[in-house]
């Protein structure tokens, strides 16, 4: 799960991350009068949207006055941001963030990642801030500095040092460098973080360390026991698709192709995809309804696929282990009799009793398409989008 | 012979009596497998399936000899019961548990280290269907009619992935020495490398076939493995050709975030390294086979 900027701040603050003041927006009058209160002479508008890269996309504005905080603000809010990070739609800006202008000496690049080669919680840092990782790795790769934090005493402050001094920090700077270093570790460890990103971490002219931009994302899996972080959800960040699949058990990520899949388990789903790929089509989703394969999960799995608009074909491959196929052969017709599917659909069945389960579909009168082998459903599921999505550029 | 498993190491069920532990218990028991007992913290002293309930793995051990562990605990649990398993001197442990926290499974590996090498558990998942050895045992929640017994060595990161696999090869003559899940997560128990290193000592394989798929380090190390220390030969199916970049693929560890964990990727640092590559998932049943004739 990602959260905004300012929450991630928020965050980070609690554990003695210095930040500059800021206050959140969700009008222009709101912003204004944020400006108004945070005083000064010259203010950052920030869109909150869950990416990065918003500064290049034209969704940060540096403003002089209560009166341009107000105009950014107005050009911004209620508008998509499209970034690198976010493909073409954008993200929805329904808030913004008002903070100060920080007066920059030096930008320096600041993570700790869950590294799985390490299987440790790493940092992560560069002196080349401002730019994303992968850029620095290409253009100056000797510039980052890993170490990676032994998990049973957490982060010494000698790391942090040893970190700081790479980073050039003078010794003045070196007590708030230590604390800004293990705030952000101790944010990832207590609160299940997967990643905490500062980019960039700033030096001001007068010599003080500030998380200019900050980033936080959490691992799904600890959500349980961290309801404060959960709480920080911003649905309008997130596909309305995805979600509504997460909402009902199941995984689902859209794709650009045409042909819908219905698969259990990720791997079988992954691999079928790739087979579709092979035979010259296009997956439209990844979509694991799980190992049971249930009437009741293949419905929501046909509404599902069905609510994208550019699906030409299903592709239904499930492999019964401990459930039969029999069973998930009277839930597929269940299913597709419960729902009028307006494409073709071709259903794949393999595992226990898969004679019978093919038999029934066989004998069935709904009007689909089965296949034996993975190949001869890719192929009759490309076939037969095809044929589909040319009928429909005659009528 | 297989690795890990056969009809007479003694198993015990972590989560024993809960719904999950109890059907897959049952299963195991049906296919064969040693089951000895179980572990219930507060149902010590009870019977349950026909086996001895018992409040720690610590007192299992101690009364059954049990050698392995398999774990059907909710994931809030899973990880101290893995620990526990580790701590009272189980040898191989299967985690089927799906949605433990990630700097869980970091202090379980931790944890792990106390002990020397020789000396350290096995663990296997979390987030994996099991392993099983044909015909003599299994530990997991595969349907086992589906495996045939035989030489070629399984390694897999996904479960129902891996019984297109098995179902290929059933269908075309070729059986299973012992197939092990490695699991979908992104910080897991034990590696492909780890296993490979099993099957190449194992005097009943022949062959080795990996499935891996997008994310993260294992299937590069796999790799350098079969180049510097191999001798039989690796077949590898590498799942996710059509992933975008940054997205979850139902697995927490199916994400592609850095270099060289992209399926396209992985697929040619194992084909550099002298692995077989087999490209399409319909043709697991094919390439073993012709693989098995050039031996």
């Amino acid at each position: 799960m990602d959260i905004h900027e300012y929450q991630a701040k928020t965050l980070l603050a609690d554990f003695g991350m210095p930040i500059a003041k800021g206050g959140i927006a969700y009008s222009p009058e709101q912003a204004a009068y944020r400006a108004k209160e945070l005083g000064g002479e010259k203010w950052v508008v920030k869109a909150q949207i869950h990416s990065g890269a918003r500064g290049k996309a034209g969704g940060i504005k540096v403003c002089g006055s209560e009166n341009e905080v107000m105009e950014a603000a107005n050009a911004l809010l209620g508008r998509r941001l499209a970034t690198n990070q976010t493909g073409p739609q954008g993200k929805l800006i329904g808030r913004l963030y008002i903070e100060e202008a920080t007066d920059i000496a030096r930008e320096i690049y600041l993570a700790f990642v869950l590294d799985r080669a390490f299987e440790r919680i790493v940092c992560v840092a560069s002196s080349s801030g401002g730019m994303d990782i992968e850029e620095i790795a290409e253009t100056d790769p000797d510039a980052i500095v890993r170490v990676p934090i032994e998990p049973a005493v957490g982060m010494q402050d000698f790391q942090a040092r040893e970190i700081a001094f790479a980073l050039g920090m003078e010794a003045s700077q070196l007590a708030e460098a230590v604390k800004a270093l293990k705030a952000c570790y101790r944010a990832f460890r207590d609160l299940d973080a997967t990643m905490v990103e500062v980019n960039p971490l700033v030096v001001t002219s007068d010599g003080r360390i500030i998380a200019l931009d900050a980033k936080m994302g959490f691992d799904d899996n600890a959500l349980f026991r961290r309801p404060q972080i959960s709480e920080l959800r911003d649905k309008s960040q997130e596909d309305a698709r995805e979600m509504n699949a997460a909402d009902r058990g199941l995984s689902y990520v859209g794709l650009d192709g045409n042909i819908g899949c219905i698969i259990n388990g990720a791997g079988l789903a992954m691999a079928t995809m790739d087979m579709i790929k092979h035979v010259g089509g296009e997956p439209a989703n990844f979509l694991d309804i799980g190992g049971g394969a249930s009437p009741d999960r293949v419905a929501k799995a046909f509404n599902l696929v069905l609510s994208d608009e550019g699906v030409d074909a299903i592709l239904v491959n499930i492999f019964a282990g401990i459930n039969r196929c029999d069973w998930v052969a009277e839930g597929v017709i269940q299913a597709m009799r419960k729902l009028d599917v307006p494409v073709p659909v071709v259903v794949r069945l393999s595992g226990t009793n898969v004679e019978l389960g093919r038999q029934i579909l066989a004998d069935s009168d709904i009007d689909l398409i089965t296949a034996d082998t993975l190949a001869e459903a890719a192929e009759k599921a490309v076939a037969s989008a095809n044929l589909h999505q040319s009928a429909g550029a005659q009528t | 012979m297989s690795i890990f498993l056969d009809e007479k190491t003694p198993v015990i069920v972590q989560g024993y009596t809960g719904r999950i532990g109890s059907f897959h218990a049952q299963e195991m028991i049906d296919y064969g497998t040693n089951v000895v007992g179980g572990v219930t913290p507060g149902k010590g002293g009870e019977r349950h399936l026909d086996r001895p309930v018992f409040n720690t793995v610590k007192d299992a051990v101690r009364d059954t000899g049990a050698e392995a562990s398999v774990v059907f605990v909710p994931p809030p649990f899973a990880a101290d019961t893995i620990m526990e398993a580790a701590d009272a001197g189980i040898r191989f442990c299967v985690c089927v548990t799906d949605g433990i926290p990630a700097q869980d499974m970091m202090r379980v590996k931790r944890y792990m280290r106390r002990y020397r090498r020789e000396q350290r558990m096995t663990l296997t998942g979390p987030n994996c269907a099991g392993t099983i050895s044909p015909g003599k045992a299994m530990m997991g929640i595969m349907p086992g009619h589906i495996y045939q017994q035989g030489n070629v060595g399984l390694i897999g990161r996904s479960g129902t992935l891996g019984y297109e696999a098995a179902s290929q090869m059933k269908a075309m003559g070729i059986g299973i020495s012992t197939s092990v899940g490695i699991g979908g997560d992104p910080i897991n128990g034990s590696a492909f490398r780890d296993h490979l290193e099993r099957f190449e000592e194992d005097p009943d394989t022949k062959l080795v076939v990996m499935i891996g798929e997008i994310g993260g380090p294992q299937e590069a190390e796999a790799a350098a493995f079969v180049r510097d220390h191999m001798q039989k030969p690796v077949l590898a199916y590498i799942a996710g050709l059509t992933a975008p970049r940054g997205r979850t693929m139902g697995h927490a560890g199916a994400i592609v975030t850095s270099a060289g964990e992209s399926a396209a990727e992985k697929v040619e640092i194992l084909r550099a390294a002298g692995v077989g590559i087999i490209l399409r998932p319909s043709e697991f049943g094919n390439a073993v086979a012709q693989a098995l004739q050039k031996l």
